[in-house]
């Protein structure tokens, strides 16, 4: 099996696009956080009559003396203005100065203000979400292969799943933060922590799918060698990891294409992570297997010269 | 074999049964399904439009053991306001946060479908009244250490070499200037208040606020009165004293009297801010969100399309690569779509965006059990089994498969619904019970159906229609 054969080229470039993600992740710090993770206000606001110059707004807003606010045009007569946490009379202020004193129409189309306390916990919410669907999930690969500890041991099943888990995360994430530094819309927002905890579940279905049929071949004991099991395992699994990546993908290009503003970023980041999903599950995890069995035996290998 | 295809039938029967409740049901009621024919969806407010506000609940002041009933009383009062304000099924609710430091927080979410006015809304519920009664703080150490931390405060305003910023951090991290030196908080608030009216002092004709207490609160009073005899209890409104009388007897009878030196214009306004319901406990706005329903029904029109292209693309490839299989593959989903909407119905399950999206996504996956056990039936072809056993150890084979994968979405699903915000929440449920429901329909129906197919022999036509692929 050439993906066996040529593992430790995967490697090399999981690697790589691993580390690219990592430094996208560096440079463009800090990240364009939504204002669910720090507190502040969006408002999308639309002029029926035609919107005013950007500039002109800028300026008006300016005005009010808020630091760190943003405006970016939206749809073909909206602004989407982002500023701090705002009181009742602030809004209002808010609200004056982009009608001009009531003298544009405007329409309030969506109107957000969070204050920094939900913010920051929500922070530890999400957090503690996703170190928990990894325990657990570890605590269940390492239970469902429990008949299969040899080679290796059921443990290595699920933190392989981790690590694939690991690299299918970070690569829509570098690829996310690096869009948020130019566009503005493009936030660490609640739908992308949502679209990041569906990678999560993704990434660990589809390496379970390939790793089950490794567990069934060992059983079998069809092949003496491990190495030989796993390659026969992808062989065996390889056309419905593409079919179902590829049907989910489907879906999830409808969406971006036709599911409207809200989801389009959210699309994106699946998209990017399912195909980083399906190509760590047959690239990544089980030639990783390999390289811990052949690991373990090399040194077990030498522990028994030293025996002798 | 006559045996599966009259329950294949059924089941397809029944699909279009549901299909005929989720589709033509909206909107108008359907009789044949008795109560449960009329069932609209039900829609977030992403979707619908509309208003949430969250406040945070001060309730420093309250026992633990009060808390629960205090925060009830809460919840009721708001909700009693919001109703007056005409909304169509608003959601009042409260929910404690936990924090990782200190102790748990108490919220109150509001939301109001199709209130895009925040000021209207906001002042609304601001309105209302916080109504609370103290009693006089004993002279004694405590009393001499809340007063010098005010004199210190007063002083360390009037510096003008510190900056105002610091000056609030400095204030803030001071917990005796939340105390107040002359009166201590009781039990006693606005949640025990049954109704305020107005009477006239029969001396001065003044006219002044009558407070009449529920049962709790007049045995709360009488207790309250009692034990300060010759001292004064202060009536506190919104924050401020309005009136602090100095008790000459113990009142039993559960009745208060507010002579706030008011006019009469005042004395009514009160009476009707204190007669639609009193708060227990300060409350303060935390956060605002509005969406415009044309943004939102934009959002639901779009979602729906996504779902009906991204369906029908999913239909194509799966009949394309699976030929027969695959049509019933296809019939299959139909009717895991009929089921999920049907299921949104009933439960009801409220739909945002992001619930949409994990529906949407959920159709992606219930296809994957239908392509594991193609793909293992295939294999199975391959081997020179006949059809019937290539479909039998294709099922069986591939169901280790689809549990292990799907109890790890259900176990990520099961998380995010757990500690999610309602965003993410409704994303987890869809995706959860997408799940659950998939399993059932891409294997129990998928097999039924395939097997009442009944086909048999080893014809060319037989063998093109269960092999897949472009070859």
């Amino acid at each position: 099996m050439f993906i066996i054969k040529y593992r430790k080229f995967f490697f090399i470039l999981s690697g790589a696009l691993t580390l690219v993600a990592l430094l996208s992740l560096a440079i463009f710090s800090p990240w364009n956080f939504g204002i669910e993770f720090t507190g502040g206000t969006i408002l999308e606001a639309g002029f029926p009559d035609g919107r005013p110059d950007a500039e002109e707004l800028k300026g008006k807003l300016a005005l009010l003396g808020w630091h760190g606010t943003m405006v970016q045009a939206t749809g073909d007569d909206g602004y989407i203005i982002r500023t701090k946490d705002l009181t009742e009379t602030e809004r209002q202020a808010l609200i004056a100065a982009v009608s001009n004193n009531a003298m544009t129409e405007i329409e309030e189309r969506r109107f957000n203000s969070i204050g920094p306390t939900i913010g920051s916990e929500l922070r530890s919410k999400v957090l503690w979400a996703m170190l928990t669907v990894i325990l657990a999930i570890v605590l269940y690969i390492a239970f469902a292969f429990r008949h299969v500890s040899h080679p290796i041991s059921s443990w290595v099943y699920g933190l392989v799943a981790i690590v694939a888990l690991v690299h299918d995360v970070l690569i829509p994430t570098g690829v996310y933060v690096a869009l948020g530094h130019y566009f503005i819309d493009v936030q660490i927002d609640v739908l992308f922590v949502t679209a990041i905890l569906t990678i999560l579940g993704f990434s660990v279905h589809d390496t379970i799918v390939v790793f089950d049929r490794t567990r069934e071949n060992l059983k079998l004991r069809t092949w003496k060698e491990f190495d030989a099991t796993v390659g026969h395992s992808i062989e065996q699994t390889i056309v419905r990891s593409v079919n179902t990546s590829f049907t989910v993908l489907l879906v999830i290009l409808a969406l971006y294409f036709v599911g409207g503003e809200t989801t389009k970023n959210f699309a994106l980041t699946l998209a990017i992570g399912i195909i980083a999903g399906t190509y760590s599950s047959i690239f990544l995890a089980s030639p990783l297997l390999v390289a811990i069995e052949e690991w373990q035996r090399k040194r077990e290998e030498k522990h028994a010269r030293h025996r002798k | 074999m006559w045996r599966k295809r009259f329950i294949a039938f059924i089941l397809l029967l029944m699909g279009a049964g549901i299909g005929y409740f989720v589709y033509p049901s909206e909107g108008k009621t359907i009789a044949l399904f008795g109560p449960l024919g009329d069932r609209p969806f039900k829609y977030g407010l992403d979707i619908e439009g509309g208003t949430e506000l969250v406040y945070e609940a001060d309730t420093t002041k309250i026992a633990s053991g009060e808390l629960r009933q205090t925060m009830e009383a809460l919840r009721d009062v708001i909700e009693r306001r919001v109703n007056l304000f005409g909304v169509s099924e608003p959601v009042v609710q409260t929910e404690e946060v936990n924090t990782l430091s200190g102790d748990p927080r108490q919220r109150l979410i509001v939301e109001l479908p199709g209130v895009t006015d925040i000021k209207q809304a906001v002042e609304l519920i601001g309105q209302t009244p916080l109504l609370e009664f103290k009693t006089e703080r004993p002279e004694g150490e405590e009393k001499t250490k809340i007063l010098e931390a005010y004199t210190k405060a007063q002083e360390l305003l009037k510096n003008e070499e510190v900056a105002d910023e610091l000056k609030t951090a400095i204030l803030n991290s001071i917990p005796l200037l939340n105390e107040d030196p002359n009166f201590l908080p009781t039990a006693l608030n606005g949640s025990k208040l049954a109704k305020a009216s107005i009477v006239f002092d029969s001396t001065t004709n003044e006219p002044k606020v009558l407070l009449t207490f529920t049962d709790e609160g007049r045995e709360l009073f009488a207790a309250i009165t009692k034990a300060n005899v010759e001292k004064r209890v202060a009536i506190y409104l919104d924050g401020a004293v309005i009136s602090a009388p100095v008790v000459r007897e113990a009142i039993l009878d559960g009745n208060a009297e507010i002579s706030g030196g008011f006019n009469i214009q005042e004395a009514k306004e009160l009476v009707g801010r204190l007669n639609s319901g009193a708060l227990p406990v300060p409350i303060s706005l935390l956060s605002t969100q509005t969406i415009g329903a044309s943004l939102g029904e934009k959002a639901l029109t779009s979602g729906v399309r996504a779902g009906l292209i991204g369906v029908l693309l999913v239909a194509v490839f799966l009949i394309f690569w699976y030929r027969l299989p695959g049509v019933v593959a296809t019939v299959a989903l139909a009717i895991y779509i009929a089921l999920m909407l049907a299921v949104f119905k009933l439960i009801p399950v409220t739909l945002t965006a992001a619930g949409i999206a994990g529906f949407i996504l959920s159709i992606g996956m219930a296809v994957d059990a239908n392509v594991l056990i193609f793909e293992r039936m295939k294999e199975e072809l391959l081997k020179g089994k006949d059809i019937t056993d290539a479909m039998h150890d294709g099922f069986e084979r591939a169901w280790l498969s689809i549990r292990d994968s799907n109890v790890s979405s259900i176990i990520s699903a099961v998380i995010l619904f757990w500690f999610g915000t309602s965003l993410v929440k409704g994303f987890a449920l869809t995706l959860g019970l997408g799940v659950l429901v998939s399993m059932f329909s891409a294997i129990s129906i998928t097999r039924m159906f395939l097997y009442a197919l009944g086909t048999r022999g080893h014809s060319r036509l037989v063998k093109f229609l269960f092999s897949s692929g472009i070859k």
